[in-house]
């Protein structure tokens, strides 16, 4: 398949040829970008006519506040040392949820293969599957900030918690989108997401803790932005890897 | 089928004397340590097969990167057998280090960022061997196993440096530790003795156990293959 399709051909417009979007780099990059936009928009269409994962994560994630709410007695002590991890629990487990979904409906429908098919590079296809996750992501963090605001009366509304929050979510989908596109293809697939996701993503998921606590509680910068690097690091990485490895994941 | 090689057989006898040498050196020749006394013997076995299970480790992220470049099933077998073994290795560091902290931590277990990168550690390859279970086609499991062997290998050191930011109380025998390292101690001749063979008697053992386990590899991956021809 690889050798008949040209690697980085237009996807939405037809009227370039391939070898003129690639003698121009600039050219080539935008055809690029424009194939990256077309899968994520894709998603992006599709869901805002269904809203089946946006509703199902939400109230996922308020049911999830909800269950520690009591589970851990959420008075005004113990809430100023939790929120931040009872945050990313949320945001962990109802990312996983939409993961899961993004890909098993590819999966099922066959939209992998059809992508597949697409005259683009196949790094296009992560990284327009990628955006949309994110995009999901944050909006499921968009509501549930502010619910959480509301019931505990805490602001959440700081700069550099929405900084980190985007940091620690973009980190979360670029490893999870990669392992989704990996377990949705095996036997065991929904089951399995989790268990390869969550010792992957630990270090996120620690200096996001880490570093939103930080910003609640107020301390001094210097110590918060050590966590706020680790999280850049983290996400340069494992796209980086992600972009090297995902051509493996979608071979036949 | 191709019997076992004379020099791997003679590998597997060898092995099992060192053992019972090293076995001695650290549980009698090796003088009793001041402060923490007998329980500090655990230290030659746990630092030796803790460096065997990142032998391993390291070995299979290699083995996973020139699977995805060669596509050659040699790498694929060379990958499982160092993960698998280096999952044992790894769980006896773990249950020796427990042994020892209980009495010099006065806990079983401390989220160090050792102890948290080692268990860890552990769950990413169980899940890459649950991973592998739940693919049927040999290839597409080859090459899955590869990616996330490397992509383990990337985030064990990343967790260990996010952890370490917090704290430990770990104590670094070889090279500096922390001034707040809990169990440190200095080792005198007749230590290191026993620590240094404790180290070559385990790598020995993880040569010979990853030969023994290229070799049932080969045969399952041939078993397979039989077993695919007569479906067919």
């Amino acid at each position: 398949m690889d050798e008949i399709l040209p690697k980085k051909a237009p996807v939405t417009t037809m009227t370039k040829s391939p070898a003129q979007a690639s003698r121009a780099g600039s050219s080539a990059l935008q055809q690029y970008l424009r194939a990256v936009g077309a899968i994520a928009w894709k998603d992006l269409a599709a869901e805002l006519r269904s809203r089946e994962l946006f509703s199902a994560m939400l109230v996922f994630s308020l049911l999830v506040i909800i269950i520690f709410n009591f589970a851990l007695e959420l008075d005004i002590a113990t809430r100023r040392s939790v929120t931040s991890g009872v945050l990313w629990v949320t945001f962990a487990f109802a990312g996983t949820l939409g993961l899961n979904r993004s890909l098993g409906i590819e999966r099922e429908q066959g939209g992998l293969d059809g992508l597949m098919l697409a005259p683009v590079d196949r790094t296009a296809i992560y990284f327009g599957k990628a955006i949309s996750n994110l995009a999901f992501m944050l909006g499921v963090e968009a509501v549930t900030l502010p619910v959480y605001s509301f019931l505990y009366g805490i602001n959440l509304f700081h700069p550099g918690l929405l900084g980190v929050i985007l940091l620690g979510s973009i980190g979360y989908t670029a490893v999870g989108t990669l392992l989704a596109t990996m377990s949705v293809q095996t036997r065991t697939r929904d089951m399995l997401l989790p268990i390869l996701l969550f010792p992957l993503v630990l270090p996120v998921l620690i200096a996001a803790v880490k570093a939103s606590g930080g910003i609640l509680a107020g301390d001094e910068a210097a110590s918060v932005m050590s966590w706020v690097n680790v999280l850049i690091v983290y996400d340069v990485i494992f796209l980086a890897v992600a972009f090297m490895v995902f051509d493996f994941v979608v071979q036949e | 089928m191709q019997a076992k090689p004379t020099t791997l057989k003679v590998l597997d006898i060898v092995s099992l004397l060192l053992l019972a040498v090293a076995a001695y050196l650290a549980l009698f020749y090796a003088p009793e340590e001041a402060t923490m006394g007998q329980v500090q013997r655990v230290f030659y076995f746990h630092v030796a097969t803790a460096w065997t299970g990142l032998l391993g480790f390291v070995a299979a992220g290699v083995a996973g990167i020139l699977y995805l470049i060669r596509k050659e099933e040699r790498w694929d077998i060379i990958e499982v057998a160092a993960v698998e073994i280096s999952l044992v290795f790894f769980f006896i560091t773990i249950v020796l280090g427990s042994i020892w902290a209980r009495p010099v931590w006065n806990a079983w277990w401390t989220w160090d960022p050792r102890l948290t990168t080692a268990a860890i550690t552990e769950l990413v390859y169980i899940a890459y061997l649950m991973l592998r279970q739940g693919i049927e086609d040999p290839v597409k499991r080859a090459r899955f196993g590869a990616i996330y062997t490397i992509l383990g290998a990337i985030s064990a050191p990343v967790t260990f440096f996010v952890i370490r930011l917090v704290r430990t109380i770990h104590p670094v025998i070889i090279g500096s530790g922390d001034p707040g390292a809990q169990g440190t101690f200095a080792m005198t001749a007749g230590m290191k003795v026993a620590f240094f063979f404790a180290l070559f008697t385990f790598t020995v053992i993880f040569v010979d156990l990853f030969w023994n386990r290229i070799l049932l590899g080969r045969l399952s991956a041939r078993v397979e293959e039989l077993k695919l021809s007569v479906l067919r």
